[in-house]
């Protein structure tokens, strides 16, 4: 565990309301592998994927504690750009929300307001990243359609695709195939196994089944706090802590 | 009554509350038309006034609502959508918000000829304009401020929020998001509101009385500096201050401002609608 590429210290996180939707989280990701961040609704795991690229900032009243080194930096540093950090950490919704525009447009909005704008460039991150969420060969005669005219599974890998067009070092994502039929499922899961040579992910799963399908690692959270992490044999086969073992083999959540 | 009876009777009594509210707008409109209608011709539309304004046309008065109209937009749209986009986009909630907001609901409820007076003051005797197109626009521009800024607001907060988590998320900066994602998704709603406001400046006599308006120029204004005719008050003044004035001609004139504020309207109507239909979300 030396290669972490994240590296989250003592994390507390409570909402404007007074919510405390993080207590005193430590976790390290190490690069290149898939991260599963699991457990019941209300465990902070979409609040600590927020967090890491800073979507936090747009929770007005927030407060937190604590450190979360990204290469090497202090992500909470006053002097960072969180831009450029949104730039390397992207992230994929439960919901996919296409931007209003043509799928080219999705794909390329990042890219442009980050001053890219040469037109080969753009074609080729386009493929590219339309290839790794194997969406290229159904949508790439279209283009320039409206992203709202794809199916929800066709969007979901836009979004994803939307991410991967930054070239970013971590991909967040949560939940993404909450609204998908078991083929697209399928799909996104196997084009994990693809994703994590070239980056880092984490995601927060639609079920233990698929965390135990696609995790090299994982995290068992429960209201705010860590109870177990370890690899993924260890969580889902011979889980050490009993709340681990009663969520993972269904006896509660 | 049974419950069946009573919901006859309620829907009755909408329908004729609601009927009681239409019937006097339908019935303004056609009376106007009925009794203008006669008068409106190619020469009235472009001839000046002659003999002690009975006879000829109101061409001054159009253009010069016109110019007013124009100039209002100028003065109020720059400022207006800043504000609305300061206030949608930027601003956080507190003190200073609020009382920004409270001074915009209070600004909306002003009698104009409070606005008048204002004008009067500022523009033409401090600034030194004069009665002037520019100090008229400025007046009706600050008039119509409160109404830009809270349908522009209202268009931008329409935007749904994922549109801008997402936008953030792939690295595009608070400007960039409004400029590129919240702007192009508002405009319909922001144009809607502008047109609205402009409309209801148009009609407006009362901010134009000490600041913009004559009473008779025999000439079209030839700068932003130059006073000028306008409908609302050229209907004011033939309405009251001109004996023997016939009366087919005041209600033509009331025919064409009306149509003026009216046809902005439909076309901020229409507009909206075509909008919406295009809309993806």
């Amino acid at each position: 565990m030396t290669d972490s590429i994240i590296n989250i210290q003592n994390i507390s996180f409570t909402y404007g309301d007074g919510t405390e939707a993080l207590k005193n989280v430590s976790l390290k990701i190490p690069r290149n592998e898939v991260f599963v961040l699991f457990g019941p609704s209300r465990a902070g795991k979409t609040t600590l994927m927020r967090l890491l690229n800073r979507l936090s900032d747009l929770q007005e009243g927030a407060t937190h504690a604590g450190d979360v080194e990204f290469a090497g930096q202090n992500i909470f540093n006053k002097n960072i750009d969180v831009i450029a950090l949104r730039r390397r950490i992207g992230m994929v919704f439960a919901v996919p929300i296409p931007l209003p525009g043509t799928i080219y447009e999705n794909l390329t909005f990042g890219l442009k307001m980050a001053g890219i704008k040469d037109a080969n460039t753009l074609n080729e991150r386009v493929e590219t990243s339309l290839r790794q969420s194997a969406l290229w060969d159904e949508v790439k005669d279209r283009l320039d359609d409206s992203a709202f005219a794809l199916s929800g599974g066709q969007k979901q890998r836009l979004c994803l695709a939307r991410s991967l067009a930054l070239e970013p070092d971590v991909i967040l994502l949560d939940n993404p195939t909450s609204g998908l039929d078991p083929i697209s499922t399928s799909i996104v899961e196997q084009s994990l196994t693809e994703l994590k040579k070239q980056y880092t992910i984490i995601m927060v799963p639609h079920s233990v089944q698929q965390a135990s399908r696609v995790a090299d690692r994982a995290a068992f959270l429960l209201d705010g706090e860590v109870i177990e992490v370890g690899g993924q044999a260890q969580i889902f086969l011979h889980p050490k802590e009993k709340k681990t073992e009663d969520y993972v083999t269904g006896r509660f959540g | 009554m049974n419950r069946q009876q009573t919901q006859t009777v309620a829907k009755v009594v909408i329908t004729a509350v609601a009927a009681i509210v239409v019937i006097p707008i339908i019935y303004v409109v056609f009376y106007t038309v009925a009794r203008g209608i006669q008068a409106i011709s190619w020469d009235f539309l472009t001839q000046f006034p002659t003999n002690g304004m009975t006879e000829g046309g109101i061409f001054p008065a159009i253009v010069g609502t016109i110019l007013l109209t124009f100039g209002t937009a100028i003065a109020a749209i720059p400022l207006g959508i800043s504000a609305a986009i300061y206030l949608a986009e930027y601003a956080t909630e507190n003190r200073l918000t609020r009382a920004i907001r409270l001074a915009i609901v209070n600004l909306a409820g002003i009698p104009s000829i409070v606005y008048g007076l204002f004008g009067l003051g500022v523009f033409v005797l401090f600034l030194n304009m004069g009665t002037s197109i520019i100090a008229g626009a400025l007046t009706l521009g600050l008039m119509t401020l409160p109404i830009v800024i809270s349908t522009s607001e209202e268009a931008i907060n329409t935007v749904p929020q994922e549109f801008r988590v997402v936008s953030y998320s792939v690295g595009a900066t608070r400007w960039q998001t409004v400029r590129y994602q919240i702007l192009p998704q508002a405009t319909p709603g922001i144009i809607t509101g502008v047109i609205l406001g402009l409309g209801r400046a148009a009609g407006e006599t009362a901010p134009i009385l000490f600041t913009a308006a004559a009473f008779y120029v025999p000439q079209l204004p030839q700068s932003m500096f130059d006073q000028t005719m306008a409908l609302p008050y050229h209907l004011y003044v033939i309405s009251t201050q001109v004996p023997g004035m016939p009366l087919d001609i005041q209600f033509a004139t009331a025919l064409v401002l009306l149509t003026f504020v009216l046809s902005m309207i439909v076309v901020a109507t229409i507009f909206r609608t075509i909008m919406r239909r295009r809309r993806e979300w």
